[in-house]
Order: structure tokens, then C-alpha cells, then sequence
């Protein structure tokens, strides 16, 4: 168990050095969703009842699903490349492997979403304490699950690394829409809500909404619980077995 | 070192299996250079990597370093060092920080981690390119740095994939002597694979030849080229008839008239070792020793009549050995991957 401890620390280490080395890169990754807080936050308000409380907890979740992938898409490189092969030749344990990255992952995905929510005050958004807390759980248990299904993706990509590029492409913008991040979709017809009902993000992304509203009572958080434990355990044990069985 | 018996691995390929490795058995003693050599494609690369626990094998057994790489991989992996064939420090991550998560992946404390990780700089000159991303380097530097990964735990025993491919010769030879002094120094086991011919024969001990998944050919590239290849005598006569006449002369055919001839031709028949081939106005023959069959061949040849333009010698190379091996030429299809 110390073996193990120590090599999640060692792949920790090195996979969050360079963001400590250059932390300006964390901010541009934030690039996107912070254009989506200002000018889409702006937008909306209004249009939804209060706003900030709605449109926040879609732009964490939005960045919950872009991080894990960006991750993927980094240990793809590292795979396409020698650098993974080089580590797997080390008496490293293959778990902590993969749990090292999904740590640094969920590191920096906290500090966005800290960053994003305090950027978010002066706009208007309402600090509910007990419900932030409890969303952000929420999202790392998340990001921990679409994270290692991220590099299962990468580990069944290699040699050529196409279909990670494809299944990112084709399933992540779908998904992330028709969620709601970003737009309703209560207000939309009637195959766009069947079809917001059957994508597990969307519970997530409303039990995230009722938590920032402070609503820690709303059911609606039992769902999206659910969903990202489902989520979290698909994920882990895919990725265990995909690590172990060899890469 | 390394003790393999049985060795095979078989890829499934939608429905077809392919025998990429077919039972190899291997012994490597302690401090031996060996170079692995093959064709693409004739499972250079699926031994090394069954060698280095990266693949499981399909049957057949193997100690790496006194441990068995199916029951104890972790072992192993603690005892060998491994230098791919690809680069090994991560795209997003400065040389020294790669050095250092290496040492701390072997179960070194960050300060010693720190402490090799400057050793090893220091040993491959790598000091002023500590603090940059593998990417700003020469390939030559990139392949020191790989190798520098591969000596943290200073291993009794490197394996090394294709390690001067791509590089420039004047990088090839700064790698080797790398390499070169390593050994010297800490008297590593060094398996690698390559497929320069002239590489495997220059600096290797031992050469092992596999082609189609098995070993073919197994020892020093001096007694391989002996033993399987023999030397070449090229010569040009002035007429295509003349060239004729001294092929069949060397294949012993024809009948020399001149006092004591018959008795040279038999030496020179004697010596020969393939039918001589001739083209035009040139005749080649394969011989054990060019430099003593040669002088008696010219001389039966003037007895016969023939005249000889030009002469020359040829001492084989490990292309030669695969040649006689298997038909085929080494460099035909090896080209670099």
C-alpha cells in the first residue's frame, strides 16, 4: 500500500510539475468556458430566472467534461509517443498510473472551478456554502470516471490515435449540448427533452444546478448522484483492467 | 543475464494469427554486448519487448536478471534498464524532471531521485539541456537523454531498441561511445537490436540473426562471416570468352594444360565454395580465404591463357551471412521504421 501511495505521488508529481512550472497554461485552458461566463452569462440573464445560478454549475460541468478529455488526449500522446512504454517498464504500479493522472486532473479541474465561481460573484452570482461544497464532490467524483474513461479511450486508440479523435468529436459536442449546459432544453421540443432524459449528463447537470441554488433538498441531486457514481465506477474499472491487461 | 527457452508469441489479427516470435531459446552471460539483428518485421522487437515484461509471451519461459518474466515481472522491471525505440521523456516534461520522476518511479527519495538525475546529466553531457522540453533537442540529444533514463537504477543489464536509428553519423558515433564507455566503466549487460549491418559487426561481441521469428544464425561476426559467408574474389577479364573460360576454371570444369596447372586448379576448385558467377567481362567467386586462394587462381588463370584486368578481394559482410542464410538480402527490405 506504501508502494502504491508513493507512485500516485510520483505520477502526481510529474504530471502536475509542468502546470506548477507554467500555471499561466491553466488559464488559457480556461479560455473558453470564462468567454462562456461573460458574454453567454450576460446573454441569458434574464431569460432563465436568475441567471448565474443556472448558467455556473453548466459551465463546471462543461469544463468537467473538457478536462478529463484534454487528459486523454495527453496520455495519447504519451502513448503514440515512448514516454508511457518508458514508465511501464519501471516498477511503477499501472493503478497508480492511472490514479496519479486522474488526481492531477481533478486538481486542476478544483482550481478552475474555484477560479470560475469567484470570477462569477461580481456578476451576481449567489454563494450558497453547503451547496457549492457538495456540487464540487460531485464534479470530481465525475471527472475522476469520465477521466479514466478518457484514457481507456487513448489506450484503445493506439497505434493511430483516430479513434480517440473521432469519438471525442462525435460524442463529446452532442452530449455536452444536449445537456442543457448551456442552452435549455426544457424549452425545446419534445425529442430534445427524450432525448435530454436518456443523456446521464443532463441529471448531473441539474442536480448541480439545484446545489448552486442552494436547493439541497431538490431530488433531482439524487439522479445526477447516481449517475456520477455509475459514471465513476464504469470508469475506474475499465480503466483498471485496461491498464493492467498491458499497453 | 538473460536465459530464454521456447520463446513464441502469436498476434491475433482479426481472424489470422500471426507467429510473430516462433520459440526462441537465448543465453546471455553477464557482460556480454549482444546485437540483435533482422529484417522489420522478424520479431526483434516482440523478443525485446516479451524480454522487458511489455508483452506477455504465448508460451515458453524467460529469467531476465535471475527473474522469471511471467511470475515475477516486477522484479524484472526493478533489475533491467530499457531504452525504446521510441523517445522516452514525455513531450511536456523538462530533461531533468523526467530524470528525476524516473529515479522516484525506481523508489529513490526525491533528494537522491534529484542527486542521480544530475550524475546522469553529468554522464551523458547533458548539464546545459536540463531545464528544456525534449522537444527543443537534437536527436542526438534526445537519444542520450533516453539512455540517461534508461541507466537511473544503474541496471546490471540494457536493453536497447534500434538505439542509433535516425540519427546522423556523427550522432550514431556519439551515442555509441556513450554506450562504449558505459560498459567500460560499469561492465553493463547490453542487448540491442539494429539494423545496421556495419554497427552490429563493428561494436558487438556477439551478433544474433533472426529472420521469420527464429534464430538463424548465433556468434561472433567474425566467425559468422566465416563460417556462413566466406570471402569474395572479383575479377575482370578483357574478352566475355576469357570470362567464361576462368569460371570454369574456378568450378574446376575445365581442364588447365600448362606444366603443374591441374595441380593449381584443384587448390583453387578446392577453394571455392559457390558456383562462380560471371556478368559480362566479371567473374565472382565466394572463397574461405581470398587472400590465399587468390594469388593461386591468377596464377592457373595465366597458365591457361587468360588475362586477368583487375583483381580484388572482398571480405565479407553480416549482409553476406543473411544472404547465404536465406537468400535474401538484410537490406532489401529493412528500411529504417
Amino acid at each position: 500500500m506504501t508502494t502504491f501511495l508513493r507512485d500516485t505521488a510520483t505520477v502526481f508529481t510529474r504530471e502536475a510539475t509542468p502546470a506548477v512550472r507554467e500555471p499561466l497554461g491553466l488559464l488559457f485552458a480556461m479560455g473558453q468556458p470564462l468567454l462562456f461566463l461573460y458574454l453567454f452569462g450576460s446573454l441569458l440573464d434574464g431569460a432563465v430566472g436568475s441567471s448565474w445560478q443556472w448558467f455556473v454549475p453548466g459551465i463546471l460541468v462543461m469544463m468537467c467534461l473538457s478536462g478529463p478529455m484534454a487528459a486523454g488526449y495527453l496520455m495519447l500522446v504519451e502513448l503514440l509517443g515512448g514516454s508511457l512504454e518508458r514508465l511501464t517498464v519501471t516498477p511503477l504500479n499501472r493503478t497508480a498510473m492511472l490514479v496519479g493522472r486522474t488526481l492531477k486532473e481533478m486538481a486542476v479541474l478544483l482550481c478552475q472551478a474555484v477560479l470560475i465561481i469567484l470570477l462569477a460573484i461580481p456578476l451576481g452570482f449567489r454563494l450558497y456554502p453547503a451547496g457549492v461544497l457538495a456540487g464540487l464532490a460531485m464534479l470530481i467524483v465525475l471527472g475522476v470516471g469520465l477521466g479514466a474513461l478518457s484514457f481507456v479511450l487513448a489506450i484503445k486508440s493506439v497505434p493511430s490515435g483516430t479513434l480517440f479523435y473521432v469519438v471525442t468529436q462525435m460524442v463529446m459536442f452532442p452530449v455536452l449540448l444536449l445537456s442543457g449546459v448551456l442552452l435549455p432544453v426544457e424549452s425545446g421540443p419534445a425529442w430534445l427533452r427524450v432525448v435530454g432524459q436518456i443523456n446521464p449528463i443532463s441529471y448531473i447537470v441539474n442536480a448541480q444546478r439545484a446545489l448552486f441554488s442552494g436547493d439541497l433538498t431538490n431530488p433531482s441531486i439524487l439522479y445526477g448522484t447516481a449517475a456520477t457514481c455509475l459514471i465513476a465506477a464504469l470508469g475506474l474499472w475499465l480503466g483498471n483492467r485496461a491498464m493492467n491487461r498491458g499497453i | 543475464m538473460i536465459h530464454a527457452r521456447g520463446l513464441t508469441r502469436v498476434f491475433k489479427l482479426k481472424k489470422e494469427s500471426v507467429e510473430a516470435v516462433r520459440g526462441i531459446d537465448l543465453d546471455v552471460e553477464a557482460g556480454q554486448l549482444v546485437a540483435f539483428l533482422g529484417p522489420n518485421g522478424a520479431g526483434k522487437s516482440t523478443t525485446l519487448r516479451m524480454l522487458t515484461t511489455l508483452l506477455p509471451p504465448t508460451s515458453g519461459t524467460a529469467t531476465v536478471a535471475g527473474r522469471d518474466i511471467a511470475r515475477d515481472p516486477a522484479g524484472v522491471r526493478a533489475r533491467i534498464g530499457y531504452v525504446g525505440q521510441r523517445h522516452g521523456a514525455g513531450e511536456n516534461f523538462r530533461a531533468r524532471d523526467e530524470l528525476v520522476t524516473q529515479g522516484r518511479c525506481y523508489g529513490l527519495t526525491p533528494a537522491a531521485a534529484g542527486r542521480r538525475a544530475d550524475e546522469l546529466l553529468d554522464l551523458l553531457d547533458l548539464r546545459p539541456l536540463a531545464q528544456r522540453k525534449p522537444g527543443t533537442l537534437s536527436g542526438g540529444q534526445r537519444r542520450r537523454l533516453d539512455i540517461a533514463l534508461g541507466l537511473v537504477h544503474r541496471p546490471g543489464l540494457l536493453f536497447l531498441d534500434e538505439p542509433s536509428t535516425g540519427l546522423d553519423p556523427k550522432s550514431r558515433a556519439d551515442v555509441w561511445s556513450h554506450i562504449l564507455r558505459l560498459r567500460e566503466a560499469y561492465g553493463t549487460t547490453l542487448f540491442l537490436t539494429t539494423h545496421y549491418l556495419e554497427e552490429a559487426d563493428s561494436m558487438a561481441e556477439r551478433v544474433v540473426i533472426i529472420d521469420n521469428g527464429e534464430i538463424i544464425a548465433d556468434g561472433t561476426a567474425e566467425r559468422l562471416k566465416n563460417d556462413l559467408a566466406g570471402d569474395r574474389i572479383t575479377i575482370t577479364t578483357t574478352t566475355e570468352q576469357e570470362a567464361a573460360m576462368a569460371a570454369r576454371i574456378a568450378d574446376g570444369e575445365a581442364a588447365v594444360e600448362a606444366t603443374g596447372g591441374a595441380a593449381v586448379g584443384a587448390a583453387v576448385e578446392a577453394a571455392v565454395e559457390a558456383k562462380a558467377e560471371v556478368q559480362g567481362t566479371t567473374v565472382r567467386l565466394r572463397v574461405a580465404n581470398a587472400a590465399a586462394a587468390l594469388p593461386e587462381y591468377l596464377r592457373t588463370l595465366e597458365a591457361a591463357g587468360v588475362k586477368v584486368a583487375t583483381a580484388e578481394t572482398i571480405r565479407p559482410t553480416l549482409d553476406d551471412v543473411f544472404l547465404t542464410l536465406t537468400g535474401r538480402s538484410l537490406t532489401d527490405d529493412d528500411l529504417p521504421a
